[in-house]
């Protein structure tokens, strides 16, 4: 914006007259780290375009993206509900309830994901299938297994929002007559959200990249179509070069997104003074 | 105990034997007894730590009392088979920390529960709320979120809100000591035409000039119990009991 003669000058005399402001120069608030990340993408999708091994990779593997895509919606909205439901029920005032959703969420958290979705796709479902009398896909069991697991992380994010909010506004509520769930649905929930929506943010990235966990079951998302493909050609450094581009470009467009959502969420706030 | 139903059609409010205690030890209201008629303006006070907000959040059961009765209009809150939220409705609650709805305009605030409670429609709802609007005194602040208004200017929207639900009794919480000194006038001025309209208030205060210009009865209560009741002037001047001289010593000048 500036020529370099006229920001010198008044740096320099900032400089003469002591630390009498605290601004600070453009180049020290500027995000390098994003130019760095910006160029190093850049440079991938050079090597994608132009080198016929990296192409060859990236048309064996971006035919998993769309089953990569439609397990991450899948799992995280049925998470969202799972999370929604067993968050209030945490802090229910039904001792059976809130005890349920308690067990539920530490024994969820305390066992790492990857024996949880064998448990899960190999011993659970096909238990309860003999029941059933019909068949469950491994995507299906796999997408359900993370929905599982990211219900117990978001019901912690769902009860801590819904805590951050003062007991006097639900005392509010009821004393105008409002039931239990009206003042919830209508007082609470409306409040916490801005809580909750920057932390259920993560956890949808962190369900994007937990997707590769899929791999395992055979699901043919992105990670897996990448292990075949390196198996057959023994192309490993070539198959793992793009599905890391592919991972990195879906999370971090998504962070920039979230941040806009974030930042528009805290100005709202801002313009209400 | 026997439930004396007879007493209760007199009283607006009737608290018998009331009691609560918290942590099983510690000992909030004893065996609190009054008896409120429709119309009267019932002011409460003493130490900090007495029990008074105790006593008043007893009436509409934020707080469930430990042992006794509570009957407010004829309905025996304390019964189980009685539906809370009907009742409730029919009492407002004016607190210390104003509680609006900090997500929504003052007019949203105002109509909220009269949509979901009463039913009402949404064109009858906001006239209403502009209707309790001008009389507390802004109605230029209806599409305003509560952070845009002053301390006193949020308690008014606050009595609106209360207001606008028609209640047969209102409560009040200490509702000027969180306010700035230059804007509690304002909130009382609401309430000493509330009370000449002849609302059932109870208004836990300490604010003795709102106390002498409307109260009917003045409480004082210490350590959970009724020490002296009667007419303000007289407890204020001549008080029977040795600890509502202290404290009228301690307050008044």
């Amino acid at each position: 914006m500036d020529s370099d003669a006229t920001t010198a000058s008044p740096t320099r005399r900032k400089r003469d007259a002591g630390r009498v402001s605290d601004e600070r120069p453009w180049w020290d608030t500027f995000p390098w780290w994003g130019v760095v990340i910006a160029a190093i993408l850049i440079w991938m999708a050079v090597q994608i375009v132009q080198n016929d091994d990296y192409n060859l990779a990236w048309t064996r593997i971006y035919p998993g993206l769309r089953i990569t895509v439609r397990t991450t919606f899948q799992a995280f909205g049925i998470a969202l509900f799972i999370g929604l439901v067993i968050g209030i029920g945490q802090i229910s005032r039904n001792l059976v309830v809130r005890n349920l959703s308690r067990i539920y969420v530490e024994f969820i958290r305390g066992i790492p994901i990857l024996p949880l979705i064998f448990v899960m796709a190999l011993i659970v479902v096909p238990w309860a299938q003999e029941r059933l009398g019909y068949r469950i896909g491994f995507e299906m069991r796999a997408t359900v297994t993370l929905a599982l697991i990211y219900g117990a992380y978001m019901a912690e994010i769902f009860r801590g929002g819904i805590q951050s909010i003062p007991p006097g506004q639900t005392e509010a509520g009821r004393s105008l007559g409002l039931t239990g769930r009206q003042t919830m649905r209508s007082v609470v929930l409306p409040q916490a959200m801005r809580a909750i929506i920057p932390p259920l943010g993560n956890d949808f990235i962190a369900v994007l990249k937990d997707t590769s966990l899929l791999s395992v079951l055979g699901v043919l998302e992105i990670t897996q179509k990448t292990r075949q493909f390196s198996a057959s050609t023994f192309k490993f450094r070539e198959g793992y070069f793009v599905v890391a581009f592919t991972y990195l470009c879906l999370t971090l467009g998504l962070s920039i997104l979230l941040g806009v959502l974030e930042r528009r969420m805290t100005r709202d706030r801002k313009g209400e003074r | 105990m026997a439930i004396d139903t007879g007493s209760s059609t007199t009283s607006m409010i009737s608290l018998r034997g009331l009691s609560k205690t918290f942590d099983k030890t510690i000992h909030a209201v004893r065996d609190f007894d009054l008896e409120i008629a429709e119309g009267e303006v019932v002011v409460i006070v003493g130490p900090s730590g007495s029990g008074k907000s105790t006593v008043l959040r007893c009436i509409n059961l934020l707080e469930v009392p430990t042992e006794g009765f509570v009957t407010v209009d004829g309905y025996e809150l304390t019964e189980v088979k009685t539906d809370l939220d009907h009742v409730r409705a029919e009492v407002g609650m004016v607190f210390q920390q104003f509680n609006l709805f900090p997500h929504l305009t003052v007019l949203q605030n105002i109509t909220l529960a009269q949509r979901k409670v009463r039913g009402r429609g949404k064109a009858e709802a906001e006239e209403e709320a502009v209707r309790q609007l001008v009389r507390v005194g802004i109605p230029e602040k209806a599409d305003a979120y509560p952070r845009q208004l002053s301390g006193g200017q949020q308690q008014r929207v606050a009595i609106a809100r209360s207001l606008a639900m028609d209640p047969k009794v209102m409560l009040f919480d200490e509702p000027t000591s969180a306010l700035d000194p230059e804007m509690v006038k304002e909130v009382l001025d609401v309430m000493l035409e509330l009370a000449s309209e002849g609302m059932t208030m109870v208004v836990v205060t300490h604010e003795m000039g709102f106390a002498k210009a409307a109260a009917d009865r003045l409480v004082f209560i210490d350590e959970g119990e009724i020490v002296e009741v009667g007419l303000p002037e007289e407890v204020f001047s001549n008080p029977a009991h040795e600890r509502t001289r202290a404290f009228f010593d301690k307050i008044l000048y």
